[in-house]
């Protein structure tokens, strides 16, 4: 059995919301249309699961881990020479959750979305 | 023997197996989760196949009797013995041993003598699952696969040899090894070759490799590092849009995805002909039609050989003519050739191979979602010898049965083989078992076809308990009890737990099959038992 | 501090004007993130790349905040629009203050 990745609690830590209204000022983020998280079914290996964000006109993209410890994840910022408004990396989940993406659109309205990304003990197969 | 041979050749004539009426401009032929077992062996088909969500009641989620009706067999025949499970042992006096490698190479031998322009596509875990296989670290099935004439194949187990085994196989292959869903995990780029074209009787047939999703989950990651799998379906279009961009005459996809996540793959990757279907080691005697795409079981162990026939016209698959050809040894006459080869790759280790270790009065088989009688006897082996509460085995669906009367070393060997069988002892608190025990259900019974790794449930020595398949992740499992006391599992209290095939690097203990090995020299004769009588199954009363 | 600290990127050595291209990078790095305890029961204290950046000629492409849920050896991959020859210049900045740089140059083909 593998060991999962252990990340500890910290009674500091912010919550999802918290650090979403930081990032929005406290606007609403509508769900929906304009803001793609791709990540796996299936973590192979939870110390590093591999995500894209991608939002056409955003100016920021905010990631959170709504399970981990401390939600905190990433956030990308796109100058004027960003090929598009995409950004590809590795993070750490602590278990199976909802990993969350908010943009910032250029109109200063905020779009969210989530996948939801099994951590698993794994099993044996054919 | 030569009993069985007298008797399967009264109701069956290798005419008979090959016939065929031939059909359309294309033949794919195709073998899959050999799982490395050059000969004849028994193989019990599952009794317990549950299929969560939309795959229930469909195949390959039916066995047994309702198998038989769907089918249209009848019970007793030479096809209800190979597919099905009612009468095994009975039916496996009559109808004998099935596979071997030389009894395939004379089918598709035959196959190529009237389709020329035939592709021969192996789906992967072929090179582990035998005592030859370990000792020759797979190079025994790479030279049978270039004997055969393999075309192409795709990959699962071969990984578990270790990255640079795997590269140094494939150097030694006539074939391509495919895969287009293995990335360099660093720099997230394809790491093997995606598909190969191939040039047909004036057909460009496109055949895409797809590995094991899940390999790093189910396998252990640290033997081959530079890898990420998954199933990654967009991947999949891209691909099948540049074949199709090339104007390729059909799009095959040799697939190790298992059925369920191929059905599902089919009906949401747009413009593939074929999925040749493995992993999962269903026998599927008739093709599954999604959409436009059909897919292709072919069973494991060597046990069958698919032969499907296509009408190629206008860049597509207008038809199709199929057979699950079932290898029955005493029937096929053997390939010389082949035969020569496996007897040269065996008679190293024969005495090794051929060493009876003992006694059991009942079959051992493992094939199912839970324990099977093989299961049961490596599970006993494991608290005895290594003096635990409770023993886990893992659910692989690979090992060939074996009927009351002699086990051999080999025999031990094709139910345990593998390259990480070390049998680590230790604790687990009660709440970490069940814990486990829900992963692994919801790795098998997930009604979401991806999240499914296409095994059988983990398998549980010392313990009874009750599970739900179709509930939510986290509450399939209930009523786990020790069997040692019949006292409830406290999820506060540690346990002593012995195992084997442990993903983590650096695990200890003595090698599974030595432990099985002197398990069954202690016994002499398994005595039979009664198998899984530990288990409840509940929520089932709908299928 | 951390050791052995390695940037290692993947820039297209050309492109034509105005081409969108894809860029790699990795950095090796622990990324130690202060939540983990030695054998002993003490706190690892936290020690990550905590921003990252990527400029073409001086313009911005991409400015990011990480915490500790990045990964070992951060990765992060981008598109970025190639308007004329020139740098591009990554930075990598440490909690401990040590600031790490790539520049690699493009040329219009
Ligand atoms: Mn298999
Ligand atoms: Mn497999």
């Amino acid at each position: 059995l593998p060991g999962h990745p252990a990340l500890a609690q910290d009674a500091a830590a912010r919550t999802v919301d918290q650090v979403i209204a930081e990032f929005t000022g406290g606007a609403a983020a509508a769900e929906g249309e304009g803001v793609t998280l791709t990540a796996p079914e299936i973590a192979e290996n939870g110390n590093t699961v591999p995500i894209s964000v991608e939002a056409p006109g955003a100016s920021a993209i905010l990631v959170i881990a709504a399970g981990n410890p401390t939600p905190g994840v990433a956030t990308f910022r796109f100058g004027e020479l960003a090929g598009n408004q995409a950004a590809s990396t590795r993070i750490r989940l602590a278990a199976t959750q909802d990993v969350i993406a908010v943009a910032r659109m250029g109109d200063g309205s905020f779009v969210r979305t989530a996948a939801n990304v099994k951590v698993t003990i794994g099993g044996c197969g054919g | 023997s030569n009993r069985t041979r007298a008797l399967a050749q009264q109701s069956l004539t290798q005419d008979q197996l090959l016939q065929f009426d031939d059909f359309g401009n294309l033949t794919l032929i195709h073998v899959t989760d050999a799982h490395a077992h050059l000969t004849p062996i028994h193989f019990r088909e599952p009794d317990t196949n549950i299929g969560v969500g939309g795959a229930a009641g469909r195949v390959p989620h039916v066995v047994g009797k309702a198998f038989q009706q769907m089918f249209n067999i009848a019970p007793g025949s030479p096809e209800a013995y190979a597919l099905t499970y009612p009468d095994f042992a009975a039916l496996a006096q009559t109808y004998g041993r099935m596979g071997g490698f030389d009894r395939i190479a004379t089918i598709v031998g035959a196959i190529r003598a009237a389709r020329p322009d035939s592709l021969l596509l192996d789906g992967g875990d072929t090179w582990h699952g035998s005592l030859t296989s370990l000792k020759t670290g797979g190079e025994d099935m790479v030279r049978v696969q270039n004997l055969l004439g393999v075309d192409a194949m795709t990959s699962h187990w071969e990984f578990t040899l270790g990255t640079g085994r795997v590269q140094e196989l494939i150097k030694m292959c006539r074939f391509p090894f495919l895969g287009a869903n293995i990335y360099d995990a660093e720099w997230d780029e394809p790491a093997f070759e995606p598909y190969r074209i191939f040039d047909k009787g004036g057909l460009a047939v496109g055949v895409i490799g797809q590995a094991f999703p899940y390999l790093p989950i189910a396998n252990p990651k640290w033997m081959f590092p530079e890898y990420s799998f998954g199933i990654r379906e967009e991947r999949m279009q891209e691909v099948v849009d540049e074949l199709r961009a090339q104007k390729v005459d059909l799009v095959v996809c040799l697939s190790h995805n298992g059925f369920d996540v191929d059905h599902k793959m089919a009906g949401r990757v747009r413009g593939i002909d074929v999925i040749l279907s493995g992993h999962t080691h269903d026998a599927v005697p008739e093709p599954v039609l999604v959409g436009e795409t059909i897919i292709i079981a072919s069973g494991s162990h060597g046990k069958f050989v698919s032969r499907v026939d296509l009408e190629v016209q206008g860049g597509r698959m207008t038809g199709f003519r199929h057979k699950l050809i079932p290898v029955f040894s005493d029937v096929i006459q053997p390939d010389a050739a082949m035969t020569g080869l496996i007897d040269e790759i065996r008679a190293p280790f024969k005495a090794e191979l051929e060493e009876v270790i003992g006694q059991t009065e009942a079959p051992l088989y493992r094939r199912g979602n839970f324990n099977g009688s093989w299961d049961d006897v490596i599970c006993d082996a494991i608290l005895s010898e290594r003096e635990a509460e409770i023993a886990l085995s893992p659910g692989v669906r690979w090992g060939a049965s074996v009927l009351p009367g002699p086990i051999t070393r080999e025999d031990i060997h094709s139910v345990t083989s593998m390259t990480y069988g070390q049998v680590y002892r230790t604790e687990m608190t009660g709440e970490t078992l069940k814990t486990v025990m829900e992963d692994v259900a919801d790795n098998i019974f997930n009604a979401d076809p991806y999240y499914q790794q296409g095994g059988d449930m983990v398998r549980l020595g010392g313990l009874a308990y009750t599970i739900d398949p179709g509930a939510a992740m986290g509450s399939r499992i209930s009523d786990m009890r020790l069997l040692r006391d019949d006292s409830p599992i406290e999820a506060a209290r540690s346990y002593v737990v012995g195992g084997w095939a442990s993903v983590n690097e650096g695990t200890e203990g003595p090698q599974i099959w030595d432990l099985v090995e002197s398990h069954i020299r202690r016994l002499g004769t398994l005595p039979a038992r009664d198998t899984a009588s530990h288990i409840t199954i509940k929520g089932l009363e709908g299928q | 501090m951390a050791e052995n600290v390695k940037p290692r990127v993947r820039v297209p050595k050309t492109a034509s004007a105005g081409e969108v291209v894809t860029i790699k990078t990795l950095i090796s790095h622990p990324m130690e993130s202060g939540q983990r305890k030695d054998k002993d029961g003490n706190t690892i204290p936290r020690s990550i790349i905590n921003r990252f950046t990527a400029e073409f000629n001086g313009t911005m492409v991409v400015d990011a905040t990480l915490e500790p849920a990045i990964s070992t050896n951060p990765y992060i991959e981008f598109d970025m629009t190639v308007p004329e020859s020139g740098q591009v210049k990554f930075t990598w900045y440490d909690d401990d203050g040590s600031v790490y740089e790539d520049v690699q140059a493009i040329e219009i083909a």
